[in-house]
């Protein structure tokens, strides 16, 4: 991942340069950039992760949406130049409201404005860091024997690790995880385990797993963030570390497994920093739901929607996930991770979790 | 009349008034929320009947006032013609009385037993008498009375009777004491003097209620209206026991007269017919027709053709009164939109005439996501109970309203959208789904002419709302070639640091049409219309623009404007200004004449058939294509 490049101002000031110069030889200005939907995912063979394929999307300022668009992202482009200059950093909420100002150049909601800095990372190529944009949310936090320095406010590079120099609420990752930000010191731990949800990793930690087994427990907090997702790979790469992910069973959880080994199809454009193809899935299944008789909820309309749209996605399409999504389907009932606590609260650190990471690789690859 | 007496099956007799006591439910009075409307919807209707019937303007006062926590007095005045003081025991202490009850008339009232029923319960509630003031057209005074009702012989009882100077030259005042609960929303008093209103916009009402507020509905139309007329029974209407009560009373010698002369559509030569048909002695004396002969006779109609009964026993609102009826009431909501009432042609169901009117109000402050309210009448007067039941909502339900732009689910139902329904079904024999006539019963045929109406009025609403979208598409456009690519030419200089360069090439792209877009705004009561008209094309264009405002007139200035020689990115400004209220305004409809319509967005082609006196519109002079 690119620190920030200087050519960011000079590549989006040529984007505009390319609307001026429709308008100047009397052409109608138009955006073209991958379409950025299921249908256009591919597998990218050098990484192992899905990216965008070739459809594109065409915005023309024909058509009063497609001129709307021209013009925030314009307007965005404008902003992004001037935070560049005065070296500042904006929250993406804060630039939807700054968008205010925009005269007909302002969002509708934030999501349409989240969704214009991602196109503009896809059009440029650049990074929302480059655009000095981040996220509120921050990354989720780490437990584990992990040594990382991170740059703090005054730009020094503080070290801590991550089991004895933080509290139980473990290390928090910041939004920007990059080289010149945080720097992975050395490790010494056999594997990561992502974890979906809060109540799990307390669980673990206070169930001392991290120790027992010689891991790195990181939470996700539901989908995970950029960040942590990022954080995930340089672990993986750097520090060959094996990841497991351990998340509800569910169809939403499917996607959060998804986000983390194979892309998410918002983050396409940079799925080659993001993803972890290697990554395992040890995930309350359907045959867990059934073998450990674990209490259930049935399945929503929306569960069954997702799990229908899941068939469809090119990311799910092995034997693995099929009969995992046909099986949950047919059994109409979906579990949470902490429903194993059925059988007592160390049944998940002493039988669960021992038996699926010493067990075949579910997915077979 | 007087000594009609109901027959139980044990063959024990009771007079009506002790049935009533024992099933006040039949007459609607069967809860204490609605009671207090019976009463004030049973003098009201009588009151409405007699002022129509003398072609009097309404005047109507109604309080209700507290007593005691369950106790209020209920008091309608009117100034109808006054009542003989000789009828007033009739008419308000004896059960089934009525000059209505066998004259074959739309009316309000139907079976001469409403008023008496109220003031009947509120005696068996709070044991008081109820007070009448009465002064006839043509009286000296008023005549008090304080009255109740003798239940075992089903008489009024007088209590008091005296003469009184009264200010008003005629009218009639009831007031009856009786328990109950005051209640406001949907099925409220205040709900039925308000759907009153709309139907009465001769009406000036004045309603005090129980915190001493005051609501006044104001007369909008300074006109009686049309009264009913009577006509003599249509033969295919009527039960076999009416029949043989009208041999009875009739007056005829014979069956020839008596069916010649008590029924409309039957001539002497169609009497013989039916005669032969039913195998009656034509010299029969028709008290002596039995039971038999009667079916006889029903039977034998059918085998002669009689002709269908004719309309003007029917009295419809008629198009002014929904109109201004329903701006007088439901203008506080700002609609977009009245469609023109729709009124349907008289249809009979089992020999009985009827029809439908269908007003429709849509847009405005009433909201989107909610079913359509719907206002149902029958003769005149607001149904506010047992909706689910009625004919009316059976028929709305069958419309399919998705293909009218609203919302339906499966396409049947209630729909939802911002819209009230306004359906008025009138006939002599309305018929009702039980004694308290809260609800039509849903009659095939009445059922189909509703549908048949409401079906003409969606039609209105989807042409507002296509008109509307297209101004709509029209506005878009013009924001697109107007704002949205000057400001993208503009940042994108901005961005670059580069000259601004002209744009006009790529707007012609875009558009490529003269554009005509009206804004507006309150004037000097009215409002002021700026029409500006630009020319994204890349030629010079001449062409006329005739002005129609949907409501309201434009002010001291013809309606045609003329556009000569406009260049290319160039435009010209109209203005103009209409009398009508800016809230209500929904944009002026723009013809034009001397350019292709495909250069032209905003604007139709002059109809042919346009009305040249209107417009003051010369003859074509020139095509500038």
């Amino acid at each position: 991942m690119s620190s920030e490049v200087p050519d960011t101002g000079k590549k989006l000031v040529e984007l505009a340069r390319s609307v001026y110069n429709s308008l100047k030889t009397g052409e109608v200005p138009e955006l073209i950039m991958p379409s950025r939907n299921r249908d256009n995912i591919v597998l990218d063979p050098m990484y192992s992760v899905w990216r965008y394929g070739e459809s594109k999307v065409t915005r023309s300022a024909k058509y009063v949406d497609g001129a709307e668009y021209i013009l925030k992202s314009l307007y965005m482009i404008e902003f992004i130049l001037e935070m560049i200059k005065g070296s500042k950093t904006s929250t993406l909420r804060e630039m939807y409201y700054i968008s205010e100002g925009w005269k007909n150049g302002k969002f509708g909601t934030q999501d349409e404005s989240d969704i214009m800095a991602e196109d503009l990372e896809v059009i440029t190529s650049l990074m929302r860091e480059d655009f000095r944009l981040r996220p509120e949310e921050n990354g989720a936090s780490v437990i584990g024997n992990l040594t990382i320095e991170e740059k703090n406010r005054k730009g020094e590079f503080k070290r801590i690790n991550c089991k004895d120099d933080v509290g139980e609420g473990g290390y928090n990752i910041p939004y920007n995880v990059d080289q010149e930000k945080l720097k992975i010191v050395s490790s010494d731990a056999d594997f990561v385990l992502a974890i979906e949800t809060g109540g799990m990793f307390d669980r673990l930690v206070e169930n001392g797993f991290d120790e027992r087994f010689r891991s790195i427990l990181v939470h996700l907090k539901g989908q995970p963030a950029r960040s942590t997702r990022r954080l995930l790979k340089r672990l993986n790469e750097e520090q060959h570390l094996p990841i497991y992910v351990f998340t509800d069973g569910d169809p939403w959880s499917f996607r959060i497994f998804a986000s983390v080994a194979y892309g998410a199809i918002k983050t396409a454009h940079i799925s080659q920093h993001l993803a972890v193809p290697t990554a395992q899935f040890i995930g309350i299944t359907a045959s867990d739901i059934m073998n450990y008789d674990l209490p259930t909820d049935v399945l929503t309309d929306k569960d069954q929607q997702a799990l229908q749209a899941e068939l469809k996605d090119p990311r799910f399409l092995n034997d693995f996930w099929k009969s995992e999504i046909e099986a949950m389907l047919k059994m109409n009932k979906k579990a949470e991770q902490q429903a194993l606590a059925k059988y007592g609260l160390d049944f998940v650190t002493d039988k669960y979790l021992p038996d699926k990471l010493s067990g075949p690789n579910d997915l077979g690859e | 009349m007087a000594n009609r007496h109901y027959t139980i099956s044990e063959g024990k007799e009771i007079s009506i008034s002790e049935f009533f006591e024992k099933n006040r439910h039949i007459l609607g009075f069967d809860s204490p929320q609605k009671a207090l409307y019976m009463i004030v919807k049973e003098a009201l209707d009588n009151s409405l009947d007699a002022c129509e019937e003398h072609q009097i303007l309404p005047e109507i006062r109604v309080a209700v006032k507290r007593m005691e926590q369950d106790e209020f007095e209920v008091t309608v005045e009117d100034n109808g013609p006054g009542i003989d003081r000789k009828e007033v025991p009739r008419v308000f202490g004896q059960l089934l009385y009525g000059s209505r009850f066998h004259s074959f008339k739309q009316s309000r009232g139907q079976q001469g037993i409403g008023i008496t029923a109220a003031v009947l319960y509120g005696q068996i509630t709070t044991g008081k008498e109820a007070f009448i003031r009465t002064r006839k057209v043509g009286e000296e005074v008023a005549y008090d009375f304080k009255l109740s009702i003798n239940i075992k012989e089903n008489r009024a009882n007088i209590i008091e009777e005296k003469p009184a100077i009264w200010e008003e030259q005629h009218g009639t005042i009831i007031s009856v004491l009786a328990k109950g609960k005051y209640q406001v929303g949907k099925q409220s008093i205040f709900e039925y003097l308000k759907e009153t209103a709309t139907v009465n916009p001769n009406m000036s009402l004045r309603f005090e209620d129980p915190e001493g507020k005051i609501f006044q509905f104001k007369r909008v139309v300074e006109r009686p209206s049309e009264p009913a007329r009577a006509i003599k029974p249509y033969p295919l209407g009527l039960e076999p026991g009416e029949v043989i009560s009208m041999a009875h009373e009739s007056g005829a010698s014979t069956a020839v007269g008596f069916l010649s002369g008590d029924f409309s559509r039957i001539s002497k030569y169609s009497a013989e017919e039916i005669c032969k048909f039913a195998g009656i002695d034509p010299d029969k004396k028709p008290s002596e027709i039995t039971l038999a002969e009667v079916k006889n006779i029903r039977s034998s109609l059918d085998k002669i053709k009689i002709l269908p009964p004719s309309a003007d026993c029917l009295s419809p609102l008629g198009e002014e009164f929904i109109r201004k009826g329903l701006r007088n009431i439901y203008d506080e909501l700002h609609p977009a939109f009245y469609s023109k009432p729709v009124m349907r042609s008289v249809s009979t169901y089992n020999g009985n005439p009827f029809s439908v009117e269908v007003g429709l109000v849509y847009g405005g402050d009433l909201p989107n996501d909610e079913p359509v309210r719907v206002v149902r009448y029958a003769n005149k007067v607001p149904l506010l109970y047992q909706p689910g039941a009625c004919a009316t909502t059976k028929a709305l339900s069958e419309v399919d309203w998705r293909s009218y732009g609203l919302d339906q689910r499966n396409g049947e139902g209630v729909p939802f959208g911002p819209m009230i329904l306004f359906i008025h079904v009138f006939g002599i024999r309305v018929p009702y789904t039980s004694e308290s006539k809260e609800a039509i019963a849903p009659v095939a045929e009445i059922t189909e002419e509703i549908k048949a109406a409401l079906k003409s009025a969606a039609r209105t609403v989807k042409g507002f709302l296509n008109k509307r979208e297209k101004r709509k598409k029209i506005s878009e456009k013009f924001r697109l070639v107007s704002t949205l690519i000057p400001e993208i030419s503009e940042k994108s200089s901005s961005i670059t640091g580069l000259e601004t360069v002209p744009i006009e090439s790529v707007l012609s792209k875009v558009a490529n049409v003269v554009f005509l877009n009206e804004s507006f705004e309150p004037s000097d009561g009215g409002i002021l219309v700026r029409l500006i008209v630009h020319n994204y094309t890349s030629m010079p264009r001449s062409f006329d623009i005739i002005a129609d405002p949907p409501i309201g007139d434009i002010v001291d200035q013809k309606n045609e404007f003329n556009v000569r020689d406009l260049m290319p990115a160039l435009s010209v400004t109209f203005e103009f200004r209409i009398a009508v209220e800016a809230s209500r305004y929904p944009g002026t409809d723009y013809y034009f004449r001397g350019i292709d319509p495909v250069y032209i967005n905003g604007a139709e082609p002059l109809p042919a058939d346009w009305n040249i006196a209107k417009t003051d519109v010369e003859e074509v002079t020139e095509d500038v294509q």
